[in-house]
């Protein structure tokens, strides 16, 4: 029944879930065999003074003072690779092996970040197609 | 499937288009992580199709004997010509203005707006000079909204980015099924503000109403007056060094750090006692039932 107790695995270690894909930590996930939760942490807030040089460029295009819907962004994990959640598309996005990963969470939200901008401003991004099949002319 | 210009594509119906798209062949299951990043990808900011405006190149509109739709109209062909600042005059509380924006632009209202202003956007930094009615944001996507006066209930309804400020106070249900951006309140939020918010931060300057965050899945929510009572699985969490410093540096860029600052803010978020949501409960009810 709804109202019961949180019976997922905490968050421990930045490549917890790369090391474990499964990511079946509490008791529960185990006996249900699905991870519980997020795997990663949805409300860290950034840290400004990790901003890379294109997202401070996106930044003073956009007119904007700080990261605004980036603020939301963040590195994941599906399937123990690193991946982005792109909401445009309602899915996960790989990061390629050929980008080596920080040690930390905020480092890695911020490659998630510009990742994430240069491929939805892409003319290979699926939105491209999908608005020339359904837009209004 | 051959190319098909723009030109070529209007001439069809929009069934005939998805077909010489090859959208209707296309496999819709298991496609999440079928697409990896490019890291040599171009260096672009705005969407393909955004149009190219400039934010020194300014223009007013006067929405005096104009519809919504003629105010909406009005303002895709400016953009289309270049327009990146644009003033609307007396909008006289008429609803869904400046709605579907989906590019950069700073836009400017000198007076009040009705229901849903403002809505669907992704891109503009709007200003607005007057109060708003109902739902102003909602499904915001990017970009910045700020309300000089009071906004009315739903404040924000299920916004999904971006930064979304009234300086006065608010209704009720603020954030309601927020799923990220940030939502700040400079006076106070009424009864059930951030009800069933999945993700996002709300900053309140002020008291909060009943049951705040009731039904939370997920997200922050930070209180700098008094709250009446908290929702179903809304707990007050520790404030971090790294909550302060972000909450100073958001609240001042719209020059709303209270008098007294923020570290007795209080920090709400999910309990997670409500995280049902696994594969094997429904057949653990059968069972028992």
């Amino acid at each position: 029944m709804a109202g019961t107790k949180y019976r997922g695995s905490e968050i421990s270690d930045v490549d917890q879930f790369i090391k474990d894909k499964d990511g079946l930590g509490s008791e529960r996930e185990v006996e249900i065999g699905q991870h519980i939760g997020y795997r990663y942490d949805v409300n860290l807030v950034p840290d400004y003074e990790r901003l890379t040089p294109f997202l401070k460029d996106y930044l003073e295009v956009m007119g904007w003072d700080d990261l605004n819907w980036l603020e939301d962004v963040h590195m994941g994990y599906e399937d123990g690779k690193p991946a982005v959640f792109d909401r445009n598309i309602n899915g996960w996005v790989r990061v390629p092996d050929s980008i080596s990963l920080p040690d930390n969470q905020q480092d890695r939200d911020m490659i998630a970040r510009e990742l994430l901008v240069k491929f939805q401003m892409s003319d290979r991004h699926p939105l491209v197609l999908l608005r020339k099949a359904y837009m209004k002319f | 499937m051959a190319y098909l210009s723009d030109a070529e594509l209007k001439e069809l119906t929009q069934e005939e288009r998805v077909k010489a798209l090859g959208m209707t062949t296309e496999q819709l299951t298991g496609r999440s992580m079928a697409i990896e990043f490019d890291p040599e990808e171009e260096k672009r900011f705005t969407y393909p199709w955004a149009p190219d405006v400039d934010y020194n190149k300014r223009t007013e509109i006067d929405a005096d004997n104009l519809t919504s739709t003629e105010v909406n109209t009005k303002l895709r062909s400016l953009m289309a010509e270049g327009y990146g600042s644009i003033v609307i005059r007396n909008p006289r509380g008429k609803h869904g203005l400046g709605v579907g924006i989906l590019s950069r632009l700073n836009l400017i209202f000198e007076g009040s707006l009705g229901y849903f202003a403002i809505g669907l956007n992704d891109g503009p930094n709007v200003r607005i000079n007057g109060r708003v009615g109902w739902s102003c944001g909602e499904n915001m996507m990017s970009g910045s909204i700020v309300i000089e006066k009071n906004a009315g209930s739903t404040f924000g309804a299920a916004i999904r980015g971006g930064d979304l400020v009234c300086k006065g106070s608010v209704g009720s249900r603020t954030g309601i099924d927020m799923k990220g951006g940030t939502i700040i309140v400079g006076g106070d939020t009424g009864a059930l503000s951030g009800f069933m918010m999945q993700r996002g931060r709300m900053i309140v300057c002020g008291n909060a109403g009943k049951n705040l965050g009731d039904s939370m899945y997920d997200g922050t929510i930070f209180i700098g007056g008094n709250i009446r009572s908290l929702g179903v699985d809304a707990v007050p969490a520790e404030l971090t060094d790294l909550d302060k410093s972000w909450l100073i540096r958001k609240l001042g860029l719209y020059g709303m750090i209270p008098e007294k600052g923020i570290k007795h803010f209080t920090k709400i978020v999910a309990g997670k006692q409500l995280w049902n949501y696994d594969n094997l409960e429904p057949t653990e009810k059968k069972l028992i039932l």
